[in-house]
Protein backbone atom coordinates (compact mmCIF):
# COMPACT_ATOMS: atom_id res chain seq x y z
CA UNK A 1 0.00 0.00 0.00
CA UNK A 2 1.40 3.30 -0.75
CA UNK A 3 -1.44 5.61 0.83
CA UNK A 4 -2.28 7.59 -2.13
CA UNK A 5 -3.80 5.36 -4.98
CA UNK A 6 -6.33 3.24 -2.21
CA UNK A 7 -7.99 6.43 -1.47
CA UNK A 8 -8.38 7.64 -5.17
CA UNK A 9 -10.64 4.28 -6.34
CA UNK A 10 -13.53 5.20 -8.21
CA UNK A 11 -15.42 2.88 -7.78
CA UNK A 12 -15.47 3.27 -3.59
CA UNK A 13 -16.25 6.67 -4.47
CA UNK A 14 -18.96 6.23 -6.45
CA UNK A 15 -20.89 4.24 -4.13
CA UNK A 16 -19.81 6.96 -1.65
CA UNK A 17 -21.45 9.40 -3.69
CA UNK A 18 -24.76 7.24 -3.67
CA UNK A 19 -24.72 7.31 0.36
CA UNK A 20 -24.21 10.89 -0.07
CA UNK A 21 -27.31 11.56 -2.26
CA UNK A 22 -29.25 9.32 0.05
CA UNK A 23 -28.66 11.44 2.79
CA UNK A 24 -28.69 14.55 1.58
CA UNK A 25 -32.69 14.08 0.09
CA UNK A 26 -33.50 12.97 3.84
CA UNK A 27 -32.22 16.60 5.44
CA UNK A 28 -34.05 19.06 4.77
CA UNK A 29 -33.24 22.84 6.53
CA UNK A 30 -35.61 25.70 7.05
CA UNK A 31 -36.37 27.39 3.44
CA UNK A 32 -35.06 25.17 1.40
CA UNK A 33 -31.80 26.60 1.65
CA UNK A 34 -28.52 23.98 0.74
CA UNK A 35 -26.57 22.29 3.37
CA UNK A 36 -23.22 24.28 3.90
CA UNK A 37 -20.10 22.52 4.71
CA UNK A 38 -16.98 24.30 5.69
CA UNK A 39 -13.20 23.40 4.61
CA UNK A 40 -11.01 24.76 6.57
CA UNK A 41 -8.05 23.98 5.07
CA UNK A 42 -6.62 25.48 2.18
CA UNK A 43 -5.49 21.63 1.37
CA UNK A 44 -9.26 20.34 1.34
CA UNK A 45 -10.33 23.52 -0.80
CA UNK A 46 -7.31 22.39 -3.44
CA UNK A 47 -8.95 18.62 -3.70
CA UNK A 48 -12.02 19.62 -3.98
CA UNK A 49 -11.71 21.54 -6.61
CA UNK A 50 -8.74 19.36 -8.58
CA UNK A 51 -10.49 16.22 -8.66
CA UNK A 52 -14.37 17.70 -9.10
CA UNK A 53 -15.79 16.64 -6.15
CA UNK A 54 -18.18 19.60 -5.97
CA UNK A 55 -19.98 18.50 -9.25
CA UNK A 56 -20.36 15.01 -8.04
CA UNK A 57 -22.10 15.94 -4.63
CA UNK A 58 -26.09 16.89 -4.69
CA UNK A 59 -27.09 20.55 -5.68
CA UNK A 60 -28.04 20.74 -1.70
CA UNK A 61 -24.61 20.39 -0.62
CA UNK A 62 -22.64 23.51 -0.83
CA UNK A 63 -18.68 23.92 0.25
CA UNK A 64 -17.68 26.78 1.76
CA UNK A 65 -13.69 27.61 1.22
CA UNK A 66 -12.66 28.27 5.26
CA UNK A 67 -9.95 30.44 6.04
CA UNK A 68 -7.38 27.69 5.97
CA UNK A 69 -4.70 29.07 3.50
CA UNK A 70 -2.20 30.71 5.41
CA UNK A 71 -0.82 32.74 2.91
CA UNK A 72 -4.10 33.81 1.30
CA UNK A 73 -4.37 35.50 4.96
CA UNK A 74 -1.16 37.33 5.04
CA UNK A 75 -2.03 41.15 5.41
CA UNK A 76 -0.04 43.06 2.69
CA UNK A 77 2.01 44.97 5.77
CA UNK A 78 3.87 41.49 6.47
CA UNK A 79 4.65 41.01 3.21
CA UNK A 80 5.86 45.07 3.13
CA UNK A 81 7.93 43.92 6.18
CA UNK A 82 9.59 40.59 4.19
CA UNK A 83 11.09 43.36 1.89
CA UNK A 84 12.20 45.53 4.36
CA UNK A 85 14.41 43.13 5.53
CA UNK A 86 15.22 41.27 1.90
CA UNK A 87 16.52 44.67 1.00
CA UNK A 88 19.43 44.80 3.32
CA UNK A 89 22.73 44.09 1.05
CA UNK A 90 23.82 41.11 3.92
CA UNK A 91 20.44 39.42 4.06
CA UNK A 92 19.53 36.08 2.38
CA UNK A 93 15.65 35.97 2.38
CA UNK A 94 14.53 32.83 2.20
CA UNK A 95 10.80 31.60 1.96
CA UNK A 96 8.28 28.81 0.50
CA UNK A 97 7.84 29.48 -3.14
CA UNK A 98 4.12 30.07 -2.19
CA UNK A 99 4.34 33.25 -0.55
CA UNK A 100 6.44 34.90 -3.46
CA UNK A 101 4.03 36.23 -5.44
CA UNK A 102 1.60 37.57 -2.72
CA UNK A 103 1.19 41.53 -3.28
CA UNK A 104 2.36 43.76 -0.54
CA UNK A 105 1.25 47.48 -0.79
CA UNK A 106 3.40 48.28 -4.52
CA UNK A 107 5.59 44.97 -5.18
CA UNK A 108 5.57 41.11 -4.55
CA UNK A 109 8.33 39.05 -3.16
CA UNK A 110 9.34 38.45 -6.47
CA UNK A 111 9.56 42.04 -7.61
CA UNK A 112 12.03 42.86 -5.34
CA UNK A 113 13.94 39.41 -6.47
CA UNK A 114 13.85 40.58 -9.71
CA UNK A 115 15.59 43.94 -8.99
CA UNK A 116 18.14 42.26 -7.00
CA UNK A 117 17.56 41.13 -3.58
CA UNK A 118 18.99 38.02 -2.55
CA UNK A 119 15.25 35.78 -2.09
CA UNK A 120 15.56 32.12 -2.48
CA UNK A 121 12.56 29.68 -2.45
CA UNK A 122 13.31 26.94 0.24
CA UNK A 123 11.29 23.37 0.70
CA UNK A 124 12.07 23.26 4.19
CA UNK A 125 13.52 25.59 6.74
CA UNK A 126 16.34 23.25 7.51
CA UNK A 127 17.32 24.08 3.71
CA UNK A 128 17.99 27.99 5.04
CA UNK A 129 19.57 26.64 8.19
CA UNK A 130 22.01 25.00 5.90
CA UNK A 131 22.59 28.22 3.76
CA UNK A 132 23.03 30.23 6.96
CA UNK A 133 26.36 27.49 7.46
CA UNK A 134 27.50 27.96 4.46
CA UNK A 135 27.30 32.08 4.37
CA UNK A 136 28.55 32.74 7.84
CA UNK A 137 28.97 36.65 6.56
CA UNK A 138 25.52 36.78 5.76
CA UNK A 139 22.11 37.19 7.95
CA UNK A 140 19.87 34.42 6.16
CA UNK A 141 16.24 34.93 7.89
CA UNK A 142 13.45 32.11 6.99
CA UNK A 143 9.69 33.31 6.59
CA UNK A 144 7.63 30.98 8.86
CA UNK A 145 4.47 30.55 7.74
CA UNK A 146 1.71 28.28 8.33
CA UNK A 147 -0.72 26.89 11.02
CA UNK A 148 0.61 24.08 13.45
CA UNK A 149 1.39 21.73 10.67
CA UNK A 150 4.25 23.91 9.81
CA UNK A 151 5.44 25.19 13.74
CA UNK A 152 7.29 21.78 14.58
CA UNK A 153 9.54 22.43 11.50
CA UNK A 154 10.52 26.28 12.23
CA UNK A 155 10.31 25.46 16.10
CA UNK A 156 12.87 22.47 15.59
CA UNK A 157 14.98 24.87 13.00
CA UNK A 158 15.74 27.27 15.46
CA UNK A 159 16.64 24.48 18.47
CA UNK A 160 18.79 22.78 15.75
CA UNK A 161 20.56 26.21 15.38
CA UNK A 162 20.91 27.23 18.90
CA UNK A 163 22.37 23.33 19.39
CA UNK A 164 24.89 23.92 16.54
CA UNK A 165 25.67 27.44 17.32
CA UNK A 166 24.33 29.11 14.04
CA UNK A 167 24.09 32.78 15.10
CA UNK A 168 23.25 34.24 11.37
CA UNK A 169 20.20 32.52 11.30
CA UNK A 170 16.55 34.61 12.00
CA UNK A 171 13.16 33.68 12.05
CA UNK A 172 10.12 36.21 11.02
CA UNK A 173 7.45 34.17 11.91
CA UNK A 174 4.08 34.88 11.10
CA UNK A 175 2.56 31.55 12.18
CA UNK A 176 -1.26 31.28 12.87
CA UNK A 177 -3.31 28.62 14.99
CA UNK A 178 -6.19 26.97 14.01
CA UNK A 179 -8.79 27.77 16.95
CA UNK A 180 -9.14 31.27 17.14
CA UNK A 181 -9.65 30.90 13.71
CA UNK A 182 -12.64 28.65 13.28
CA UNK A 183 -14.05 30.27 16.27
CA UNK A 184 -13.83 33.66 14.59
CA UNK A 185 -16.08 31.91 12.12
CA UNK A 186 -18.32 30.40 14.40
CA UNK A 187 -18.93 33.83 16.25
CA UNK A 188 -18.81 35.84 12.53
CA UNK A 189 -22.07 36.97 11.76
CA UNK A 190 -24.61 35.62 9.82
CA UNK A 191 -22.82 32.52 9.68
CA UNK A 192 -25.13 29.58 9.18
CA UNK A 193 -22.40 26.79 8.33
CA UNK A 194 -23.36 23.27 9.78
CA UNK A 195 -20.63 21.01 9.80
CA UNK A 196 -16.94 21.50 8.97
CA UNK A 197 -14.26 19.44 7.48
CA UNK A 198 -11.64 19.69 10.25
CA UNK A 199 -7.69 19.58 8.97
CA UNK A 200 -6.22 16.70 9.12
CA UNK A 201 -2.42 17.41 8.95
CA UNK A 202 -3.08 20.47 11.52
CA UNK A 203 -4.62 17.87 13.92
CA UNK A 204 -1.85 14.75 13.59
CA UNK A 205 -0.24 17.96 15.48
CA UNK A 206 -2.91 19.19 17.33
CA UNK A 207 -4.95 16.14 18.05
CA UNK A 208 -8.62 15.94 18.15
CA UNK A 209 -9.36 17.39 21.74
CA UNK A 210 -9.27 20.82 20.94
CA UNK A 211 -12.12 21.17 18.61
CA UNK A 212 -14.40 19.62 21.30
CA UNK A 213 -15.94 22.97 21.97
CA UNK A 214 -17.61 23.29 18.88
CA UNK A 215 -19.74 19.95 19.38
CA UNK A 216 -20.50 21.56 22.66
CA UNK A 217 -20.81 24.66 22.63
CA UNK A 218 -21.77 25.69 18.95
CA UNK A 219 -23.19 22.46 18.19
CA UNK A 220 -21.88 21.61 14.78
CA UNK A 221 -20.68 18.40 13.76
CA UNK A 222 -16.87 18.60 12.52
CA UNK A 223 -14.89 15.47 10.93
CA UNK A 224 -11.13 15.42 11.11
CA UNK A 225 -10.16 14.56 7.58
CA UNK A 226 -7.61 13.02 4.90
CA UNK A 227 -6.84 15.07 1.51
CA UNK A 228 -7.38 12.18 -0.76
CA UNK A 229 -11.10 12.21 -2.56
CA UNK A 230 -12.30 9.56 -1.15
CA UNK A 231 -10.92 10.38 2.92
CA UNK A 232 -13.67 13.91 1.68
CA UNK A 233 -16.23 12.14 0.67
CA UNK A 234 -16.32 9.95 3.33
CA UNK A 235 -15.96 12.67 5.73
CA UNK A 236 -18.79 14.70 4.28
CA UNK A 237 -21.02 11.14 4.70
CA UNK A 238 -20.09 11.13 8.74
CA UNK A 239 -21.21 14.65 8.44
CA UNK A 240 -24.58 14.23 6.71
CA UNK A 241 -24.76 11.16 9.01
CA UNK A 242 -24.51 13.56 12.20
CA UNK A 243 -26.72 16.10 10.77
CA UNK A 244 -29.85 13.20 9.67
CA UNK A 245 -29.48 12.29 13.45
CA UNK A 246 -29.24 15.83 14.66
CA UNK A 247 -25.85 14.90 16.61
CA UNK A 248 -22.85 17.57 16.78
CA UNK A 249 -19.72 15.01 17.63
CA UNK A 250 -15.92 15.50 16.94
CA UNK A 251 -14.77 12.59 14.72
CA UNK A 252 -11.95 11.59 13.00
CA UNK A 253 -11.95 9.69 9.45
CA UNK A 254 -7.95 9.99 9.03
CA UNK A 255 -7.08 7.90 11.53
CA UNK A 256 -4.22 6.35 9.97
CA UNK A 257 -2.29 9.63 10.76
CA UNK A 258 -4.26 11.42 13.14
CA UNK A 259 -4.11 10.82 16.67
CA UNK A 260 -6.90 11.72 19.46
CA UNK A 261 -3.90 13.21 20.95
CA UNK A 262 -1.71 14.55 18.96
CA UNK A 263 1.81 13.96 18.24
CA UNK A 264 3.46 15.36 21.42
CA UNK A 265 6.78 15.23 20.11
CA UNK A 266 6.08 18.14 17.49
CA UNK A 267 4.32 20.10 20.66
CA UNK A 268 6.76 20.25 22.67
CA UNK A 269 9.11 22.23 20.17
CA UNK A 270 6.07 24.61 19.40
CA UNK A 271 5.73 25.57 23.12
CA UNK A 272 9.79 25.52 23.87
CA UNK A 273 9.83 28.45 21.26
CA UNK A 274 7.12 30.27 20.76
CA UNK A 275 4.27 32.34 22.34
CA UNK A 276 0.99 33.55 21.71
CA UNK A 277 0.54 37.18 20.63
CA UNK A 278 -2.39 39.30 21.62
CA UNK A 279 -3.35 40.42 17.90
CA UNK A 280 -2.79 39.59 14.80
CA UNK A 281 -3.82 40.61 11.57
CA UNK A 282 -5.10 38.62 9.20
CA UNK A 283 -5.93 39.82 5.65
CA UNK A 284 -9.73 39.94 4.69
CA UNK A 285 -10.69 39.04 8.05
CA UNK A 286 -9.46 41.66 10.48
CA UNK A 287 -7.61 41.79 13.53
CA UNK A 288 -8.20 38.00 15.39
CA UNK A 289 -7.27 38.20 19.00
CA UNK A 290 -4.32 35.03 20.26
CA UNK A 291 -4.10 33.88 16.71
CA UNK A 292 -0.91 34.56 16.03
CA UNK A 293 2.45 33.15 17.43
CA UNK A 294 5.56 34.83 17.82
CA UNK A 295 9.26 33.49 19.08
CA UNK A 296 9.20 33.58 23.00
CA UNK A 297 12.11 35.83 24.83
CA UNK A 298 14.64 32.56 25.25
CA UNK A 299 14.97 32.47 22.04
CA UNK A 300 15.17 36.32 20.99
CA UNK A 301 18.48 36.06 19.16
CA UNK A 302 16.97 34.22 16.29
CA UNK A 303 14.14 37.07 16.09
CA UNK A 304 13.99 38.70 12.83
CA UNK A 305 11.28 41.13 14.12
CA UNK A 306 13.86 42.63 17.15
CA UNK A 307 17.40 42.17 14.55
CA UNK A 308 15.47 44.20 11.91
CA UNK A 309 13.64 46.55 14.68
CA UNK A 310 10.07 45.61 12.76
CA UNK A 311 7.19 47.78 13.19
CA UNK A 312 3.62 46.43 12.89
CA UNK A 313 2.12 48.90 10.62
CA UNK A 314 -2.22 48.60 9.13
CA UNK A 315 -2.21 48.37 5.27
CA UNK A 316 -5.65 48.17 4.13
CA UNK A 317 -6.50 46.56 1.15
CA UNK A 318 -7.52 48.07 -2.07
CA UNK A 319 -11.46 48.98 -2.34
CA UNK A 320 -12.17 46.78 -5.04
CA UNK A 321 -10.84 43.41 -3.12
CA UNK A 322 -13.63 41.14 -1.56
CA UNK A 323 -11.38 38.67 -0.05
CA UNK A 324 -12.88 38.98 3.14
CA UNK A 325 -16.26 38.00 2.05
CA UNK A 326 -15.04 35.17 0.13
CA UNK A 327 -13.02 33.98 3.42
CA UNK A 328 -16.11 34.19 5.32
CA UNK A 329 -18.52 32.18 2.71
CA UNK A 330 -20.76 35.44 2.02
CA UNK A 331 -19.21 35.36 -1.66
CA UNK A 332 -18.23 32.74 -3.74
CA UNK A 333 -15.13 33.45 -5.53
CA UNK A 334 -16.46 34.00 -8.99
CA UNK A 335 -19.01 36.97 -7.20
CA UNK A 336 -16.23 39.21 -6.55
CA UNK A 337 -16.26 41.80 -9.01
CA UNK A 338 -12.69 41.39 -10.38
CA UNK A 339 -12.39 37.50 -10.54
CA UNK A 340 -10.73 36.64 -13.78
CA UNK A 341 -10.51 40.26 -15.05
CA UNK A 342 -8.15 42.55 -13.35
CA UNK A 343 -7.49 39.43 -11.04
CA UNK A 344 -5.74 36.53 -11.99
CA UNK A 345 -3.27 33.98 -10.58
CA UNK A 346 -0.74 35.27 -13.00
CA UNK A 347 -1.40 38.89 -11.44
CA UNK A 348 -3.23 38.82 -8.36
CA UNK A 349 -4.31 41.49 -6.34
CA UNK A 350 -6.18 39.09 -3.62
CA UNK A 351 -4.36 37.02 -1.79
CA UNK A 352 -6.87 33.78 -2.56
CA UNK A 353 -5.92 34.33 -6.17
CA UNK A 354 -2.27 33.64 -5.43
CA UNK A 355 -1.61 30.33 -3.47
CA UNK A 356 -3.11 27.07 -5.49
CA UNK A 357 -5.06 26.47 -2.32
CA UNK A 358 -6.81 29.50 -2.45
CA UNK A 359 -10.42 29.55 -3.06
CA UNK A 360 -10.01 31.93 -6.26
CA UNK A 361 -6.99 29.95 -7.57
CA UNK A 362 -8.30 26.87 -7.33
CA UNK A 363 -12.17 27.97 -8.91
CA UNK A 364 -9.95 29.87 -11.77
CA UNK A 365 -7.54 26.69 -12.73
CA UNK A 366 -10.25 24.23 -12.04
CA UNK A 367 -13.50 25.43 -12.22
CA UNK A 368 -13.85 28.95 -13.20
CA UNK A 369 -16.84 28.18 -15.75
CA UNK A 370 -19.47 25.88 -13.93
CA UNK A 371 -20.74 27.76 -11.56
CA UNK A 372 -21.50 30.91 -13.46
CA UNK A 373 -22.90 28.17 -15.72
CA UNK A 374 -24.68 27.16 -13.38
CA UNK A 375 -26.26 30.50 -12.10
CA UNK A 376 -27.53 31.43 -15.42
CA UNK B 1 0.37 25.27 2.50
CA UNK B 2 0.12 21.91 5.26
CA UNK B 3 0.52 19.70 1.90
CA UNK B 4 1.99 16.38 3.49
CA UNK B 5 3.20 13.29 1.33
CA UNK B 6 3.44 9.70 2.26
CA UNK B 7 6.73 8.86 2.11
CA UNK B 8 8.47 5.44 3.24
CA UNK B 9 11.48 5.66 5.46
CA UNK B 10 14.82 3.87 3.80
CA UNK B 11 18.03 4.27 5.79
CA UNK B 12 18.62 6.71 9.14
CA UNK B 13 21.66 8.43 7.95
CA UNK B 14 22.64 10.58 10.96
CA UNK B 15 21.29 9.34 14.18
CA UNK B 16 22.63 12.61 16.26
CA UNK B 17 20.60 15.29 14.01
CA UNK B 18 18.00 12.51 13.55
CA UNK B 19 17.71 12.40 9.66
CA UNK B 20 16.31 9.98 7.42
CA UNK B 21 16.84 8.94 3.73
CA UNK B 22 12.95 8.53 2.97
CA UNK B 23 11.92 7.45 -0.96
CA UNK B 24 9.04 10.12 -1.52
CA UNK B 25 7.33 9.16 -4.44
CA UNK B 26 10.21 7.88 -5.89
CA UNK B 27 12.55 10.77 -5.15
CA UNK B 28 15.19 9.83 -2.19
CA UNK B 29 15.63 13.07 0.06
CA UNK B 30 16.56 13.37 3.73
CA UNK B 31 14.24 14.39 6.73
CA UNK B 32 14.23 15.10 9.97
CA UNK B 33 12.60 12.65 12.15
CA UNK B 34 12.15 14.40 15.39
CA UNK B 35 8.70 14.43 15.88
CA UNK B 36 8.46 10.67 15.24
CA UNK B 37 11.07 9.36 17.62
CA UNK B 38 9.85 7.91 20.84
CA UNK B 39 9.23 4.91 23.08
CA UNK B 40 7.34 3.15 20.61
CA UNK B 41 9.64 3.90 17.47
CA UNK B 42 13.64 4.26 17.83
CA UNK B 43 15.28 5.24 14.35
CA UNK B 44 16.29 1.70 13.33
CA UNK B 45 12.21 0.45 13.98
CA UNK B 46 11.55 3.40 11.47
CA UNK B 47 13.34 1.77 8.52
CA UNK B 48 10.53 0.79 6.24
CA UNK B 49 7.41 2.49 8.08
CA UNK B 50 5.79 4.63 5.63
CA UNK B 51 5.60 8.59 7.32
CA UNK B 52 3.84 11.66 6.70
CA UNK B 53 6.60 14.16 5.17
CA UNK B 54 5.79 18.20 5.81
CA UNK B 55 8.54 20.32 4.62
CA UNK B 56 11.31 18.50 5.56
CA UNK B 57 10.23 16.90 8.47
CA UNK B 58 8.36 13.33 9.32
CA UNK B 59 5.49 14.34 10.82
CA UNK B 60 3.38 11.26 11.99
CA UNK B 61 3.70 7.35 11.24
CA UNK B 62 1.25 5.71 8.93
CA UNK B 63 -0.91 3.35 10.96
CA UNK B 64 -1.11 0.71 8.58
CA UNK B 65 -4.05 -1.00 10.64
CA UNK B 66 -6.27 2.30 10.91
CA UNK B 67 -5.98 2.12 6.80
CA UNK B 68 -6.97 -0.76 5.92
CA UNK B 69 -9.99 -0.52 8.64
CA UNK B 70 -10.72 3.40 6.76
CA UNK B 71 -10.56 0.93 3.63
CA UNK B 72 -12.36 -1.71 5.22
CA UNK B 73 -15.26 0.56 5.90
CA UNK B 74 -15.92 1.96 2.34
CA UNK B 75 -16.36 -1.03 1.18
CA UNK B 76 -18.77 -1.57 3.77
CA UNK B 77 -20.78 1.40 2.92
CA UNK B 78 -20.44 0.39 -0.79
CA UNK B 79 -22.04 -3.16 0.21
CA UNK B 80 -24.77 -1.53 2.45
CA UNK B 81 -25.64 0.96 -0.60
CA UNK B 82 -25.88 -2.15 -3.06
CA UNK B 83 -28.42 -3.91 -0.56
CA UNK B 84 -30.77 -0.90 -0.22
CA UNK B 85 -31.16 -1.08 -4.00
CA UNK B 86 -32.27 -4.58 -3.85
CA UNK B 87 -34.46 -3.67 -1.09
CA UNK B 88 -36.17 -1.39 -3.71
Amino acid sequence: MKYVDEFRDPDKAKKLLKEIDRLCSEITLPEDRPIQIMEVCGGHTHSIFRYGLKQLLPNNLEFVHGPGCPVCVLPRSVVDNCMRIAEHDDVIFTTFGDAMRVPGSDKSLLDVKAEGADIRMVYSPLDALTIAQKNPDKRVVFFGLGFETTMPSTALSILQAKKQGINNFYLFSNHITIIPTIKAVLDSPGMRIDGFLGPGHVSLVIGNRPYDFIADNYHKPLVVSGFEPLDILQSVWMILKQLKNSEAKIENQYKRLVDDNGNANALSPIAEVFELREFFEWRGLGSINNSGVKINDNYADFDAEIEFKLKEVTVVDPDVCQCGEVLKGILKPWQCKVFGKECTPETPLGALMVSTEGACSAQYSYGQNIDLINAK
Amino acid sequence: MCLGIPAQIKEIVDVDNQIAMVDLSGVSREVNIACVLDDTYQSDDLINKWVLVHVGFALSVVDEDEAHKTLKILDEIGELSATMDDLG
